[in-house]
């Protein structure tokens, strides 16, 4: 499988998929 | 105190935040593509010699600056905020540990290796052609890390706090 790293906008989409994921899991952390 | 403490400390830590996080989009957005295309016509020879070090002055040093003000503008809670000790820490406490993982990124990561590939360091092809590719993907993981921690300062604090979380 290519590194996402390797394209800019694969890049941004894998920031954005790591938000979503990192929202989620502080979501649950937290309970809200 | 509070001023100094949240007012100036909150305004350093953008002004150099903006400095190092504008250099990286700039050497991902912009620079990675250009000198691809520069070497490819053989003119990339300048930005190899003054554009790179002086931007990478600037982005390392304004890494170091935006942490040390984020460090302070946390202050006591900083325990709080790495552990995940309270609820209103939690959010920034991501924000925390991915901007020091980006430090350490920069330093570790990115600054020594940059060295070699612009001739700072010796190192011969193999060496320059390994330190590029390490370069370049932390400096990718840090463009990566760049958006959750974006969202993450912005949605943890002030009056807007209670929109996310």
């Amino acid at each position: 499988m290519k590194n996402p790293l390797d394209s800019l906008w694969g890049t941004v989409l894998s920031g954005m998929a790591l938000t979503a994921i990192l929202y989620f899991l502080v979501r649950s952390l937290i309970g809200g | 105190m509070d001023f100094v403490h949240y007012g100036l400390g909150r305004w350093v830590h953008i002004m150099a935040g903006v400095m190092w996080i504008g250099l990286l989009y700039y050497f991902n957005f912009v620079n990675a593509a250009a000198a691809k295309a520069a070497a490819a016509d053989g003119s990339g020879a300048g930005i190899g010699k003054h554009v790179m070090p002086r931007a990478l002055l600037y982005f390392r040093w304004a890494a170091v600056v935006t942490w040390l003000a984020g460090a302070a503008l946390l202050g006591a809670h900083l325990p709080d905020a790495f552990m995940f000790r309270s609820k209103a820490c939690a959010p920034i406490g991501v924000g925390a540990w991915l901007g020091t993982i980006m430090l350490f990124n920069v330093w570790v990561l990115i600054w020594p290796n940059q060295q070699k590939v612009l001739g700072m360091k010796p190192a011969d092809d193999a060496e320059k052609n390994k330190a590029r590719r390490i370069a370049f993907l932390a400096s990718r993981v840090n463009t990566m890390f760049s958006i959750p921690l974006f969202f993450f300062m912005s949605a943890s604090g002030g009056i807007f706090r209670t929109g996310f979380f």
